[in-house]
């Protein structure tokens, strides 16, 4: 039920709407629930609303924490 | 995808094993419960479990929108689609979730009900817009993911001028459910599982934040990690957790930084409190009633509230006495504890709440547990 999906921000429509893509599939959605959004943000989309802004730099920090905690795994086991 | 196929690496999934393995103490056994149906349907698709080693179990807990509605409020939904004037919009997830004698709002579809799936609110204001005749009434469910949707609905109803729109609401609230995990009377009646700490919901956070999550940390002295969706988020949040019960700290840490902050989206939570105000109690299948823990409309909005305009009284209806769902849902008993599982309650056939949705604990263990439990067994016999 709360699932929700990453999707790119195509092109800001009237009416506080976007249009975003994924996988090459576009749809129309709103974009009312979150302020300042660009186009190429990255959002989380749920139900036809953007309800937040995917922040780049922590997403690459956290896969270089994921990263991280696979090597010691690796390190323990040589 | 971006921000999917990353966080679905095998080999590095693996890898975590590993060290959660080597770091997990071995005379020490961890619970973790994950809230979210979101994060049971990860795991059991992905087999997070089998990756786990013995000593670190995952229970999983009733957050499944779905799976805790009422069965009088489905009957309730049923009644107001079969009234002649009416169109009741829902989401897909609810078509199929059985009622009071055998009912279900497909069925009721079938037998001529308006009932319309919608993807979005905005369809069924949209709905409402271009069939001025019709009484309109969204089915309104789920946790604090789904709510700023269906207040932006009656907001864009109310600009419109539209007189012909309304919500029938069920939106429950996070906090309060993992509240009555910890201390309801009936944890002593069902006896009382040992939970070592909580991965806290991915979308739920985005709106509400981490802070909410405080109370449970201080209060109750359990760690939590709010985490993404992905198995390589929940396999983090599962070595997080094991760090925090090791080092003896029960704080609120987060996994899914990229998407969640510590207030949330105060946007949408500002919409929210203008729109909706606390019930006092609402009951949960498989709960029963628990204090604060569902949503109504304000009374400024109670021109959009289908319960008033349509003087909706929920009729208490039974579930199968044999189903275990109450104690399945607080994690005292797994869903091949209950002899209903498998046998008459299967997901073209659910009995209980755990099974409706393919979030629930027994359709997720259905789907794709049942097949690895088959595995171990062969394996076990072979030996």
């Amino acid at each position: 039920m709360c699932l929700a999906i990453p999707v790119k921000v195509a092109e800001l429509l009237d009416d506080d709407m976007a249009r975003v893509t994924i996988d090459g599939v576009s749809k129309e959605v709103s974009i009312a629930l979150v302020d300042g959004l660009r186009v190429g943000d990255y959002v989380v989309l749920h139900v036809g609303y953007a309800l937040s802004r995917i922040e780049p730099e922590e997403a690459e920090r956290t896969l270089a924490l994921l990263r991280e905690a696979g090597a010691l795994a690796q390190g323990a086991d040589a | 995808m971006k921000y999917v196929d990353e966080y679905r690496d095998g080999s590095l999934a693996r890898a975590i094993a590993s060290t959660i393995r080597a770091e997990a103490r071995p005379d020490a056994s961890y619970r973790f419960m994950e809230f979210c149906g979101g994060h049971t349907h990860a795991i059991s698709r992905y087999g997070v479990e089998d990756l786990l080693p013995p000593n670190v179990r995952m229970i999983h807990g009733p957050g499944c929108p779905v799976c805790v509605l009422p069965i009088g409020r489905i009957d309730d939904a049923i009644r107001l689609a079969s009234m002649a004037d009416v169109t009741l919009c829902t989401y897909g997830d609810l078509m199929r979730v059985p009622a009071s004698g055998g009912k279900s709002l497909l069925q009721a579809k079938a037998r001529g009900a308006d009932i319309r799936m919608v993807y979005s609110t905005l369809d069924a204001v949209r709905i409402a817009e271009v069939e001025p005749t019709r009484k309109v009434v969204f089915f309104a469910i789920g946790f604090e993911t789904t709510t700023p949707p269906t207040a932006m609905a009656i907001l864009a109803a109310e600009r419109k001028g539209l007189n012909n729109f309304s919500i029938f609401c069920n939106h429950v609230l996070t906090p309060a459910a993992i509240q009555n995990i910890l201390e309801s009377p009936e944890v002593r009646s069902l006896g009382a599982i040992r939970i070592d700490g909580f991965i806290g919901p991915a979308h739920v956070s985005t709106v509400i934040g981490t802070r909410p999550y405080e109370f449970f940390a201080e209060e109750f002295r359990k760690p939590v990690v709010v985490a993404g969706f992905e198995p390589l988020d929940v396999m983090q949040a599962i070595l997080m957790l094991v760090r925090q019960v090791n080092e003896g700290r029960a704080e609120v840490e987060n996994e899914y930084i990229r998407a969640v902050s510590a207030e949330g989206n105060v946007k949408a939570q500002q919409i929210v409190s203008t729109i909706f105000e606390l019930r006092d109690s609402f009951e949960w299948r498989g709960l029963g009633l628990v204090p604060f823990s569902a949503l109504r409309l304000r009374e400024k909005y109670g021109r959009f509230d289908a319960e008033k305009l349509f003087s909706i009284e929920t009729a208490p209806a039974q579930d199968n006495p044999a189903c275990e769902c109450g104690a399945i849902l607080r994690g005292v008993k797994r869903p091949v504890d209950c002899r209903l599982f498998g046998s008459v309650c299967t997901p073209e056939t659910p009995m209980g709440s755990c099974m409706v949705s393919s979030e629930g604990a027994c359709a997720a263990h259905w789907t794709y547990g049942r097949f690895r439990q088959h595995v171990s067994n062969r394996e076990r016999a072979a030996q």
